[in-house]
């Protein structure tokens, strides 16, 4: 199937079997690592299967998984934003910077979204406007926005949000269902809808596998990689909000390394690095699985830095093995 | 004429040039050729890297584990040190050369075997590789005091009135520039980056290739790792974290094409040599060294903004020959 040669002029009558192709996808596997981790987890230690505990460990991932969604979809199309922990940084900044001219809650949010969804546009414009390749155009904002905040701020740090700020970061909707998993399930609902079962979602595929042919059948191919990039400075905004409310401070190097672990989570999540295939099934349950890996391993008393080898190592093997499996397969046919 | 004027190092020397004057104006002291040997030495570790960087980025790929990878070696170097002072100082060096190049071939085996893409593999290595910084440390320094005399002092030593870590870059720049020039090594890079598909019909094997330019990338990393611990004499996990970027930003800066095919030597020391000189330049005019990041991002953006214009119209240029020759 995967090559032209190896399956010669033979055309199936029909697909493969919907069951089948369910079973053997990339999402049961991701469905198999998670149950996996998870019951060594509950082997491992004695504290984790607890309702409160299991709340916790979406914290681990609610943030960083809300920015993964949207970046799916950048990366479906075959660009990337690595400026997304500089959002971050400078929306929180400007938030507290607003919080000392004394801003009541809803001014702060949206100080932090409106900061987001510019800070996107900023990218968008720069990739679609002139036509810039987007790794380097983000990396030059990652410094740019990280910067902007540093100018800001210092070596300082704003403290003393308002209470019900602080409920988007701490608040529970029910008993041990946070605010912010909320959140991110219903984010992953609009993705998933506005990805798998719309005309924008299929446009994003298309432009994905062939970005000259996407343009030549209709489909205006910058506008819409400007709307995906303002997307995710949006998701980034609320992410900012939820992360500054959680913390209650801001400093300059808040969110540090995220942008990693969200590109981490959607590779995981079985987006295709190149553009053009992905689902946000796939990038929910890989945001799940890191957040059960790093709590687990924090459960066991791991030390921070020694669980990014496990989520390195893991982003490795999860796309190595699929290819080896292959390689393997067409060896021996 | 017009070549010299159309040429990016030319006029990325000449904006390191005007920022050089601008900062003499006010401040006389600063353009005193031993400043400028000073900025040059400050900023050879990342003019080495820079190469590295350039050599791998010329093949499409990108290497983000590039900080990682000097990170564990300098600790690697460091604990080695303090537990056998007495291994000289040379072999030291050649042992950082190795583990960095192994290091490197760890990254180019799965980009050329398993053909996963550059930035995936070298996402999940420069969080392994740091990872491993503090599993073979237990989160531990390596302080100045478990150093030998040997090992802080040898880069610090002069030879013909320039400090030997200088000299360490112009060696390094002079191998790279005669690999990127003078071999079929060097002609391979660039090739595939321009057209992998031809580069296949003329007998290149581009994963190898690629392989080899993530070798000499990892045995810079290693090499810069040893010199990065003697220099800033302490080992620890947060050695050049988040270097990876800056790496990166010297090249575009120096006019290295992301798209792979497109880059100099001289760009790429350039672009290094032009975030050294901001960055000594800051702190002399009295502006807060946190404007360093967003100074430097601008100038990125800057910078790529400038690459892509004169890359398209090079396009054209050539379209235009061969309509006349037509």
């Amino acid at each position: 199937m995967t090559d032209a040669t190896a399956t010669g002029r033979h055309l199936p009558d029909r697909l493969d079997n919907p069951l089948k192709s369910a079973v053997v996808s990339w999402e049961s596997l991701l469905v198999l690592v998670a149950l996996g981790i998870f019951i060594g987890n509950s082997f491992a230690s004695p504290y984790f299967l607890n309702a409160w505990s299991l709340s916790d460990l979406t914290f681990n991932f609610t943030e960083k998984g809300l920015i993964a969604l949207a970046m799916a979809l950048v990366i479906i199309t075959g660009e990337i934003d690595l400026s997304v922990a500089s959002i971050i940084a400078l929306a929180s900044t400007l938030m507290g910077l607003a919080l000392q001219f004394g801003a009541d809650t809803p001014t702060l949010v949206a100080v932090g979204v409106g900061v987001g969804i510019l800070c996107g546009a900023f990218n968008g414009f720069l990739v679609t406007g002139l036509k810039l390749p987007s790794i380097v155009v983000t990396i030059g904002t990652m410094s740019l926005f990280r910067g902007i905040a540093f100018i800001i701020l210092g070596d300082q740090s704003y403290k003393g949000y308002p209470k019900d700020f602080s409920w988007f970061g701490q608040g529970y909707v029910w008993w041990v269902v946070s605010f912010e998993l909320v959140l991110f399930l219903v984010a992953a609902a609009i993705f998933y809808v506005l990805l798998h079962r719309t005309n924008f979602g299929r446009r994003v595929f298309a432009i994905g596998n062939n970005a000259t042919a996407a343009r030549f059948s209709g489909v205006r191919v910058d506008r819409i990689k400007f709307v995906l990039f303002c997307l995710t400075g949006l998701m980034s905004g609320i992410a900012a909000v939820l992360l500054t409310a959680r913390l209650g401070s801001t400093r300059p190097s808040i969110a540090q390394g995220f942008e990693l672990d969200v590109v981490t989570m959607v590779v995981l999540g079985g987006v295709s690095i190149m553009g053009g295939a992905g689902s946000i099934l796939g990038v929910v349950l890989a945001a799940l699985i890191i957040g059960l890996v790093t709590f687990g391993l924090g459960l066991l008393n791991v030390p921070g830095i020694v669980m990014t080898i496990f989520t390195g190592a893991l982003l490795i093997v999860v796309i190595a093995l699929p290819i080896l499996f292959r390689m393997f397969r067409e060896r021996r046919g | 004429m017009n070549r010299v004027l159309k040429s990016r190092e030319v006029w990325l020397g000449l904006a390191i040039l005007a920022v050089l004057v601008l900062v003499t104006l006010r401040f006389p002291r600063f353009s005193q050729p031993s400043n400028l040997l000073t900025i040059f030495n400050d900023t050879s570790i990342l003019m080495m890297l820079a190469l590295g960087q350039m050599a791998v980025i010329l093949t499409r790929s990108i290497d983000l584990s590039m900080a990682s990878n000097l990170a564990l070696t300098g600790m690697v170097v460091a604990m080695t040190n303090a537990a056998f002072p007495f291994i000289p100082i040379p072999l030291l060096i050649a042992g950082c050369i190795v583990v960095g190049a192994g290091l490197g071939a760890f990254n180019g085996i799965l980009v050329w075997k398993l053909d996963i893409p550059p930035i995936v593999v070298t996402l999940g290595t420069l969080t392994i590789f740091r990872g491993l910084v503090f599993v073979i440390s237990g989160g531990a320094w390596v302080n100045a005091a478990q150093m030998s005399t040997d090992f802080i002092q040898l880069q610090r030593g002069s030879f013909l009135g320039l400090p030997i870590l200088s000299w360490f870059a112009i060696v390094v720049a002079a191998l790279v520039y005669v690999l990127m020039t003078r071999t079929a090594w060097g002609r391979a890079f660039y090739a595939i980056g321009v057209n992998p598909t031809a580069s296949v019909y003329t007998g290149i094997d581009v994963g190898r290739t690629k392989f080899l330019a993530f070798v000499l990338s990892g045995a810079i990393s290693g090499l810069c790792g040893y010199l990065w611990i003697s220099r800033y004499v302490i080992a620890s996990v947060e050695v050049a974290s988040g270097y990876e970027l800056t790496i990166v930003a010297a090249c575009v800066i120096g006019g290295v094409s992301i798209a792979g095919g497109i880059g100099t030597v001289g760009g790429a020391l350039l672009g290094a040599l032009f975030l050294g000189v901001v960055n000594n330049a800051l702190p002399v005019i009295g502006v807060s060294p946190f404007w360093q990041m967003a100074i430097s991002g601008a100038a990125i953006l800057l910078a790529v903004v400038l690459n892509a214009s004169s890359e398209r119209t090079k396009g054209r240029i050539i379209l235009k020959k061969a309509e006349v020759a037509a």
